[in-house]
């Protein structure tokens, strides 16, 4: 498919977070939640990792929430409604595997909110008790509030800065539902990864599974490069190919954190030239 | 033939390749060896014997006419010499330039008792290079049998299988899960050893024979075999994945920082043109001092890369001894000019960290080769208290790879043996289900390009008989041009 994958639909959230629905009927078929694609914009562009936030089968359309960290989500976030990127590869990695529960608790912090969400239907389409904890860190980042609501029997919004919902972090408020809802029988945490950690050590004292999705630094996303490897259970695992859910209470997370740091010189220098660059063109970066 | 040459009659010595200075070199990605010119060529194939039983034919995997090619170059009809390889080799050019004919075709060649072999491979490269120069290629329209195969993995097995199944009229989809077709050939071996204009010729030829090509999709996860059997109306599927699994070896420090997978390397120079960041994304985030684990073709390409990304030092590091190396004599030696150093029969303990979690030296011990095992190899043995470090801030692992699980586990009932590879039915080349087969590394673990070549064109024939279609005729041309005709 060489014509590249159409942007039929973007959001702007906030100024570093975006959504873009893409045309790709094929991988809105085969989506599961969980699952995520590799995803390159142009010849000499990066393969960008990103989850399924959401697929319409209908409509053959997969939906990405994106945060602009670096020059690649910088470039894509300057990307119009109806441009087409060149790569579009999923789904991959395994979909999580959700089963009944009587009740769970979904936990999205950032840009986390986002592939969590399709977790949360699915659990609710189960017939699960839902209770959702969305988290940002101030007010105008708040997204999918109403898509979550939607889902949710309970939902919690907190903001770090307590402009909007409850004042702190989402671990706060999961320690909180933990001790009145004793009947939990699951905890999924998704966003950066010292607060899917800090949930995890929140979980842990109440012996309540706890599911983290990895974000580890990959390239092929398929299993072939070993870039995206962790330390789970003591065990040497593929977050593309074995993961990128795990059980969140086996995780090495300081291995995780400091690999991913590996190319911080390179990406630093990246965004430098990409941001004089638009400085020349005259365009914001 | 007009005259009768004898050993004694031709050139004892084989015709040098030319090459960039090895200074030169490591500083760039272009090919080294630059190819022989006419001359040169016509030099070399004059010293080829035109054996009436011709010895070097049963050391090719493929069995190359070899004498009938050379006698072709010798002629000066440099489109029967490239007709002749393409019977038999959809990829000439490839594997002129990367089969270890040492220990192929040329390690047969009668001339070699004597003097030095003739130099098969370089004069396959010729015949190919002067047919992309100045032929147009030809695609015979083959008239349609109404059967459809799918191909997954457009690796040298696949395209070796595709290219057949298409010549009999097969329309063919390959469907690749990388961004880019061509297998080991795009992302593994480098720019320096092997073009990626030359295979990119190669995959437009099996454009124009019809072939559809599906890049950025992951069988098993797009779409599964059954469904390309079931929804997809696909008669017969080749699986030719490969074996690209990257294997560690479970000593302490493999996951700090600086340590990579040969295939995370070399993608990231290879695949996403790392060698070109800032201009191309992707980092390749490599230090000064590199060390390299094994002595195979990938950890040449590793050492060298890492070379010309600018190294300051790349240490190879071996349990066995040079003798004992897998890589391609031509590798080693171009590995060694170019001022790569090598540590023998030594073998890495635990890969050492800083404080930050970066790398900062490999802790080795000397090894010695002790008695013959059951298979006859000598097992490296280590030597006690012969532990030394050598400061390194980068280790890259090229100790093989394995299989691949996604297929294996998206396909109920595809049978694969203990290691994970797939099983052949020794009859038919089939796999355990119906309508499906598998060929190169994929089914034998990591090997060679030809071989993985011969793999896929075996399946072909198999799957020819399994949709119940005939060989295309060319093949039985060839076969008779091969017995002399
Ligand atoms: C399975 C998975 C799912 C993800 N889902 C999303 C998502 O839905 N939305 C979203 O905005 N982001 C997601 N990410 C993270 C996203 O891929 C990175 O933010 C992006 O690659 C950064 O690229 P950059 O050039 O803009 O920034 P850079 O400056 O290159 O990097 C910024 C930081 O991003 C991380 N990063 C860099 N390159 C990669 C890479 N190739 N793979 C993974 N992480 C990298 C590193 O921690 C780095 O420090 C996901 C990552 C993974 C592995
Ligand atoms: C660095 C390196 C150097 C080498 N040097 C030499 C050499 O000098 N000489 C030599 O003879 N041999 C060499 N080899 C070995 C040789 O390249 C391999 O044996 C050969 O490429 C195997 O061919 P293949 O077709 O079986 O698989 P591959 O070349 O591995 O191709 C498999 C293809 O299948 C794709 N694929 C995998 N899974 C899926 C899926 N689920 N869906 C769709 N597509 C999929 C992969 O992306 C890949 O493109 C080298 C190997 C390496 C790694
Ligand atoms: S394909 Fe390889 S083994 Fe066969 S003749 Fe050519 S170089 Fe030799
Ligand atoms: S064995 Fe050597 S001399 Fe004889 S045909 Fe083959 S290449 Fe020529
Ligand atoms: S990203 Fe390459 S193996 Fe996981």
């Amino acid at each position: 498919m060489s014509t590249g994958y159409r942007i039929v639909k973007k959001e702007v959230y906030s100024s570093v977070t975006y959504m873009w629905e893409v045309e790709a009927p094929d991988v809105a078929r085969a989506a599961q939640p969980g699952h995520f694609l590799m995803v390159r914009i142009n010849e000499e562009g990066e393969r960008i990792p990103l989850t399924v936030a959401d697929f319409d089968r209908q409509r053959g359309t997969v939906t990405v929430v994106i945060q602009a960290v670096g020059k690649s989500t910088r470039e894509m976030m300057a990307l119009a409604e109806g441009d087409s990127i060149l790569d579009f590869i999923g789904p991959l990695g395994e979909a999580s595997h959700i089963q009944k529960r009587s009740k769970v608790i979904l936990v999205g912090g950032g840009l986390g909110v986002a592939p969590v969400y399709p977790q949360l239907r699915a659990y609710k389409e189960l017939g699960s008790t839902t209770l959702s904890i969305i988290g940002f860190r101030t007010k105008a980042l708040v997204f999918w509030e109403e898509k979550f609501r939607a889902q949710s029997d309970e939902l919690h919004i907190a903001t770090d800065d307590g402009s909007y919902g409850h004042k702190g972090f989402v671990s706060q408020v999961l320690q909180m539902l933990l001790e009145r809802h004793r009947d939990t029988e699951e905890v999924v945490a998704i966003g950066p990864l010292p607060m899917m950690r800090v949930c995890c050590d929140v979980s842990h004292p109440f012996g309540v599974r706890t599911m983290v999705s990895l974000n580890s630094i990959m390239v092929d996303g398929t299993g072939m490069c070993g870039s995206c490897r962790v330390t789970v259970g003591g065990k040497l695992k593929f977050a593309c190919v074995d993961g990128p859910d795990f059980d969140g209470h086996q995780v090495d997370f300081d291995e995780l954190m400091r690999r991913q740091r590996r190319f911080q010189r390179e990406e630093q220098e990246s965004l430098q030239q990409y941001e004089e660059e638009c400085r020349l063109l005259g365009r914001t970066a | 033939m007009t005259t009768v040459k004898t050993i004694h009659t031709i050139p004892t010595g084989r015709t040098p390749m030319p090459e960039q200075a090895p200074q030169v070199r490591a500083t760039n990605f272009e090919e080294v060896a630059l190819g022989y010119t006419l001359p040169e060529a016509l030099r070399e194939a004059d010293r080829c014997l035109e054996c009436k039983k011709p010895r070097c034919i049963a050391g090719c995997p493929v069995g190359i006419d070899i004498p009938g090619f050379i006698r072709a170059i010798a002629q000066q009809d440099m489109r029967r010499a490239y007709e002749i390889l393409r019977q038999d080799n959809p990829l000439p050019g490839v594997c002129g330039r990367v089969c270890p004919q040492e220990s192929q075709c040329e390690v047969r060649c009668i001339v070699g008792i004597k003097a030095e072999p003739v130099c098969i491979g370089r004069l396959e490269r010729f015949a190919a290079d002067y047919a992309m120069a100045h032929f147009e290629a030809e695609t015979p329209s083959m008239a349609p049998a109404g059967k459809k195969a799918a191909i997954i993995g457009s690796g040298p097995a696949g395209i070796a299988c595709a290219a057949d199944l298409a010549r009999a009229g097969v329309d063919v989809t390959i469907f690749e899960a990388l961004h880019m077709a061509g297998g080991v050939l795009k992302y593994g071996i480098p720019e320096f050893r092997l073009p990626k204009s030359i295979v990119d010729r190669e995959i437009a030829l099996l454009k124009q024979m019809g072939v559809t090509i599906e890049l950025n999709t992951v069988i098993g996860k797009l779409f599964t075999i059954p469904q390309l059997m079931q929804e997809k109306g696909f008669d017969a599927v080749f699986v030719g994945t490969g074996a690209g699994f990257p294997k560690f070896q479970g000593i302490p420090g493999e996951n700090l920082n600086g340590v990579f997978s040969a295939n995370e390397f070399l993608t990231r120079v290879n695949l996403m043109r790392g060698f070109r960041h800032p201009e191309y994304d992707t980092p390749v985030g490599m230090g000064r001092q590199v060390a390299v684990i094994g002595a195979g073709n990938t950890a040449m390409d590793c050492a060298r890369c890492a070379l010309r990304m600018g190294a300051e030092a790349v240490t190879v590091v071996y349990r066995r001894t040079q003798k004992e190396s897998p890589a391609r004599a031509e590798e080693l030696h171009h590995a060694m000019q170019e001022g790569i150093q090598f540590q023998w029969l030594t073998n890495p303990v635990q890969i050492l960290g800083n404080a930050d979690g970066w790398v900062s030296g490999m802790e080795c011990i000397r090894m010695a080769l002790g008695e013959p095992d059951a298979s006859g190899r000598r097992a490296p043995v280590e030597q006690p208290g012969t532990n030394f470090v050598i400061p390194v801030d980068t280790v890259i692992y090229a100790l093989g790879t394995r299989a691949n699980p996604i297929i294996a586990k998206s396909t109920p009932g595809l049978k694969t043996n203990q290691w994970g590879y797939i099983e052949l039915d020794e009859q038919t080349g089939m796999t355990s289900l119906p309508g499906v087969f598998a060929g190169g590394d994929i089914v034998t673990g990591s090997a060679t390009v030809i071989l993985a070549l011969g793999a896929g064109r075996r399946a072909a024939t198999g799957m020819l008989q399994y949709l119940g279609l005939r060989p295309a005729e060319a093949s039985a041309e060839a076969r008779a041009a091969k017995t002399g005709a």
